[in-house]
């Protein structure tokens, strides 16, 4: 017990103190700051780039996580199914996940190539455009392109632990429901989205927090340009505090994370619960 | 009318009717191959076919020639007629790729032998010792496996810096500690809820102590949920990004992510060549890693969600 709440109290629970208290003071690199109250928080209430980031971050979150959820259950249902070769098509959906970040966004960086994208090769071989796109060169087409991205490493998580609560589901429920004239859609609404709703809630709260606190990919993609239009909290607290060495007010963004992140928690806790209360099931 | 009916969900009726479990064939044979073919193997081939086009292209990439690579008009791009591994070639022999490589092995293995030890001790000590907030503790053991480290680099950086650890590998192999920790001790837990309270009770009526019962009895039987952290830790480390970028700044102590994406990039010119067979060989150890321990890696995941 001790090693661990050792470590955990000295690299985290200080740490996060710590950032709390940094948010508070004008720390540079190189020298401890003074405390300064609000001043931090004052200054990004009126900085511009500060709420694009946040923008940017919540579009980011709902539209990744949104579409992630509804692909990853599709694919779970699909992969619930009898397919030859099931267990090796499972192992490789999860492959995505596997590779680390930063190598498959890289992969990406050079599909949303601006002159050599493979996809702008084709869609031209096909007929479909005239001109190379431009992935990341332009605000909107940026932002769709790291949350496609994002979104293509996300749903191999989503979908095989939404499949392994779909392999708890006993097939006897749905010949019982269809005998009882059910539809494909009540069968889904009736039996398998209630009896799957406790794991959803647990992996959509992974997906989201994980998705809102994005660094990584949108760091190798685009470093947040187009003139700032896919930073991230993260990735603008970043380079507020390390690049350009304000301390201060890269601690303040990414404190202004952690309400946010607590809203994620409670929302799905919350959900759990009243699931739990609703079958009657003890909690454990 | 039943087939009216059924004509009208058919498509979500062929996907949800599969939703059964492994063993059994449940009510699938009551469809027919064609529809089969447009409401599950089309889809699933679409996403599968998205999955790992990007792998494919990543592969392609580092072994076409350089000329190849940059001219779309005469071949097709979706093939290679001359591969070369010479992308491969001046990663090993021309840069520091096998140094980075061996940084990233060296800070993984290390963390996650860290964090294990440390969290076999906890959760042990969460699940069966007996005092006052015991449950308490595993809550905020969960907490803590909720924090991101996007949230934690900075204020790390400054303790990493008053405890002099700047830029070198302990400033890793202890700050990884701080992801792999709580998520293994939950693993951890959950796998040692199952091991039978009698079989303790036994150990302790022979006479052994906590530390016997441990090494002797709890841990030979917790195996598989020790490699499952074990693999699935060394995963998350070999993935960390935002603490290695902070926390080194000389090129030989770069762990691969980081070094890939700052030291292969010449101004405007992208060597996509290398960047791609770096990018490969990267990933490479963790791929066979996944290929032997497929299932470690879902009970891994699935388990610490289920918890």
């Amino acid at each position: 017990m001790l090693p661990a709440a050792a470590i955990l109290i000295l690299f985290l629970a200080y740490p996060l103190g710590l950032g709390v208290w940094l948010s508070f003071t004008d720390a540079r690199i190189g020298r401890s700051g003074i405390f300064v109250g609000l001043e931090n928080y004052v200054w990004l209430w009126g900085d511009n780039v500060f709420w694009l980031s946040v923008f940017n971050t919540l579009l980011y979150t709902t539209v990744a996580s949104t579409i992630k959820f509804a692909v990853g259950l599709y694919l779970a249902l699909l992969l619930n199914e009898n397919l030859p070769f099931k267990a090796i098509l499972r192992a490789v959906v999860l492959i995505p996940f596997i590779v680390p970040t930063v190598l498959s966004a890289i992969a990406f960086w050079w599909i949303y190539d601006a002159q050599f994208s493979i996809v702008s090769w084709s869609l031209r071989h096909l007929g479909l455009i005239h001109e190379n796109i431009n992935f990341l060169g332009d605000v909107w087409n940026a932002r769709w392109s790291v949350i496609f991205a994002n979104i293509w490493r996300g749903v191999p998580f989503v979908a095989i632990t939404l499949l392994a609560g779909l392999q708890t589901v006993s097939p006897s429920l749905y010949e019982a429901a269809t005998i009882d004239g059910a539809s494909a859609w009540q069968r889904f609404r009736y039996i398998t989205y209630p009896l799957l709703t406790p794991i959803i809630a647990v992996v959509m709260t992974f997906s989201v927090l994980f998705t809102f606190t994005d660094f990584q990919l949108i760091w190798v993609l685009t470093r947040g340009g187009p003139v700032n239009a896919t930073h991230l909290m993260a990735t603008l607290s970043y380079q507020r505090a390390i690049l350009s060495g304000y301390l201060g007010e890269g601690s303040a963004i990414a404190t202004a994370m952690i309400p946010f992140l607590l809203a994620a928690i409670l929302i799905s806790w919350f959900g759990l619960q009243r699931r739990k209360w609703q079958q009657g099931e003890n909690n454990d | 009318m039943t087939d009216a009916l059924a004509a009208k969900a058919a498509d979500p009726r062929s996907v949800l009717t599969g939703s059964i479990a492994d063993h059994s064939e449940g009510m699938s044979y009551l469809e027919t191959l064609p529809r089969r073919l447009v409401t599950v193997y089309l889809p699933l081939s679409i996403i599968m076919l998205v999955l790992l086009f990007p792998f494919y292209w990543m592969l392609l990439t580092s072994i076409k020639p350089d000329d190849q690579l940059l001219e779309m008009d005469k071949v097709s791009p979706f093939w290679t007629t001359a591969p070369t591994l010479k992308h491969f070639y001046n990663l090993l022999f021309e840069t520091n790729y096998p140094l980075w490589l061996w940084n990233t092995m060296f800070v993984a293995v290390s963390a996650t032998i860290v964090s294990i030890i440390a969290s076999v001790l906890a959760a042990y000590a969460i699940v069966r010792l007996r005092y006052r907030g015991a449950a308490w503790v595993g809550g905020a053991i969960f907490l803590a496996y909720l924090i991101p480290p996007s949230i934690l680099f900075i204020p790390l950086s400054t303790v990493v810096f008053q405890y002099g650890l700047f830029d070198t590998p302990f400033a890793l192999i202890l700050t990884y500690p701080t992801i792999l920790i709580p998520f293994s001790t939950w693993l951890l837990m959950g796998y040692f809820k199952t091991i039978p309270f009698e079989l303790e009770e036994c150990a302790l009526i022979d006479g052994a102590n906590r530390w016997q019962i441990l090494t002797r009895i709890v841990l030979p039987l917790a195996v598989p949920g020790l490699i499952s952290a074990f693999i699935f830790c060394f995963t998350l480390c070999w993935n960390e990004f935002i603490y290695a970028l902070t926390f080194l700044s000389t090129t030989s102590h770069k762990t691969v992510p980081v070094a890939i994406v700052n030291e292969f990039v010449d101004g405007d010119i992208y060597r996509w060549g290398s960047l791609m067979a770096g990018a490969v060989a990267g990933s490479l150890p963790l791929v066979i890693l996944y290929a032997f321990f497929v299932e470690h890696y879902v009970a891994a995941m699935t388990g610490a969600v289920k918890e």
